[in-house]
């Protein structure tokens, strides 16, 4: 049997594949439907210090492959998350890291201690896609500088795997990468959703009440992939690719790229045991090759492009 | 709450461009209540990728039906559904009406074109908690108007083809002058405007309402918070159009 376990830092996950951010809400809501033990890990919904109410209606809007939302960061706030949604996540059986979303350093760094305090979070994510208040609402994830501080700043505040999601709408993805890497960062998610819109022609209006949203979904498979590679040369720490991911050939396809974990987002909204079953249509891919450990197949990118015309689209 | 591979029965088409499905289920069909809903996945692809919500409209032993009209992706997928094929359905989902209440003897259901969808099993319940019903329907005309399995029906349509020419919420502000009813506590399922105008002769009168509101979602129980809800007072600023409602009574929220 191949072996599917992961290992990062102080946290051994059962599995390369974990449910991202936002889409999972805090585990709770999803128990009946699947079988979180099997899952890889469970990434919560974003925290910041206070509740957060979220955006007006409408938030959400399907376009071609994908959909676009604008939920803003709706969540119940990191208290309420400790007393009311941590007991549960403790008794799941698998890793859960938290997300963290705040509108200062500060906010991110006393989200993170009032974490650090508990038992049962097993790492963090940091959500650097969130208007950064000092700077008029620039977001902290499109400034290399700000990306890097939020890094520094955390670092000294965990011991606890520290994950940087980093956004692709910036110019040079790999910047942001090495920036984490530098300021003593474990890991890289890539990508955050991409900035997209939709427009209603009979009303002349946009369909999302913030106008544009983020891309997500098979749609933008091809983009993440592209950023995953561009990233996995540029640093040494692992990468966590997500975007798209659908299938266990999805997966395994950003794991050739050199991702060594992937997230499953969007399709969870369409089938909530997408994880665990990704995750298992991965050790059957690597075992009916004789491939021992899951590890063996990240990197496994060849340089010349295939010749093969026995693939999806004929 | 579940998933269930469903074997699809048969489809109908029951008015211009609007199907009635059928399909089998004994656990959603012995669970379901009126006002509840279905997240369906329409085919296995990414095209169109998410699930669309529909209200169950009828239940009859072991099998449930969901009625629909072709607007768009998913429901021409939809229409494509043959006797033999199996469907995703998610469910049951959301908050039921409140039928079991004291406080009222006269159920006024208003629906405004498939705002019928949940009628027919509301109805049902409503008679088993011994109700007595009026029903309000408004179509764009009258080829649109689907009125089976209905009690006491009145029909409006826009263009004055059958019964009322006007809205339904016209007719039903007529007749609310003209007659008496027991005790009233109106049930209505429509579009938002239809709503909103509702919602302003339920206050006028002083009339319990409870809404099942129509639109679009993700997931269906809660984890993409993708269908808010605007209340009128705490404790927080939004609800769940999924998972707190679809029915709210109507003094609850903004529309």
């Amino acid at each position: 049997m191949t072996t599917t376990s992961y290992r990062l830092g102080s946290v051994e996950f059962k599995n390369r594949v974990l449910v991202a951010s936002g889409t999972f809400g805090y585990g709770d809501e999803v128990a009946d439907l699947v079988d979180l033990s099997q899952i890889g890990g469970i990434i919560t919904k974003s925290l910041s210090l206070k509740p957060r109410d979220g955006n007006p209606p409408r938030r959400i809007i399907e376009t071609a492959s994908g959909m676009l939302n604008s939920i803003g960061l709706a969540n119940i706030g990191v208290h309420r998350f400790i007393e009311e949604k941590l007991p549960f996540l403790r008794t799941v059986g698998t890793a859960v890291i938290a997300n963290i979303a705040a509108s200062s350093v500060d906010e991110y760094c006393s989200v993170l201690a009032l974490l650090e305090e508990q038992k049962g979070v097993d790492g963090y994510e940091i959500n650097v896609s969130c208007p950064n208040v000092r700077e008029g609402g620039l977001n902290f994830g499109t400034s290399c500088p700000a990306v890097a501080e939020i890094t520094r700043r955390l670092r000294p505040l965990t011991s606890k795997p520290l994950i940087v999601k980093l956004t692709p709408n910036v110019t040079h993805i790999a910047e942001f990468a090495r920036a984490v890497e530098s300021e003593g960062g474990d890991a890289v998610s890539v990508i955050n959703t991409l900035i997209g819109m939709a427009v209603d022609i009979n009303s002349r209006r946009p369909f999302l009440s913030t106008v544009t949203g983020g891309l997500s979904g098979p749609a933008i498979k091809p983009v993440a992939l592209a950023k995953v590679y561009e990233v996995v040369k540029a640093v040494k720490i692992p990468v966590i690719g997500i975007g798209g991911i659908r299938t266990a050939q999805d997966a395994l396809e950003f794991l050739v790229t050199g991702a060594a974990m992937v997230q499953v987002g969007t399709q969870n909204f369409v089938q909530p045991d997408c994880a665990v079953k990704i995750a298992a249509g991965i050790a059957e891919w690597c075992n009916e090759r004789g491939v021992k450990d899951v590890g063996d197949i990240v990197g496994s990118l060849k340089a010349d492009a295939s010749v093969s015309i026995l693939d999806s689209w004929l | 709450m579940n998933v269930f591979s469903c074997r699809v029965v048969r489809s109908r088409p029951v008015a211009d461009s609007i199907f009635v499905l059928r399909f089998r289920s004994p656990e959603i069909a012995a669970t379901i209540r009126a006002g509840q809903f279905l997240n369906i996945r329409v085919g296995e692809g990414s095209e169109p990728l998410l699930r669309r919500p529909f209200s169950v409209y009828r239940v009859e032993g072991e099998e449930l039906e969901i009625v629909f009209s072709v607007i768009g992706r998913g429901t021409t997928e939809l229409a494509k559904k043959r006797e033999g094929d199996l469907m995703d359905v998610l469910g049951p989902l959301g908050v039921p009406f409140v039928v079991s209440d004291r406080s009222y003897d006269t159920a006024l259901l208003v629906a405004g074109g498939l705002g019928i969808a949940p009628l027919p099993i509301l109805t049902r319940d409503l008679l088993k908690e011994r109700k007595s019903i009026r029903t309000f329907v408004g179509a764009r005309s009258k080829k649109h108007l689907v009125t089976d399995y209905l009690q006491d029906v009145h029909v409006a349509t826009d263009d004055g083809s059958m019964g009322f020419h006007g809205t339904v919420v016209d007719m039903l502000r007529d007749n609310l002058a003209r007659a008496q009813f027991a005790r009233p506590k109106i049930f209505a399922c429509g579009p938002t405007a239809m709503l909103r105008s509702l919602a302003e002769v339920a206050r006028a009168r002083n009339i319990a309402c409870e809404v099942s509101l129509e639109g679009s979602m993700a997931c269906g129980f809660g984890i993409c918070q993708g269908c808010p809800v605007e209340l009128t007072e705490g404790p927080t600023r939004y609800a769940l159009m999924c998972k707190d409602g679809p029915t709210f009574d109507i003094r609850r929220i903004k529309i």
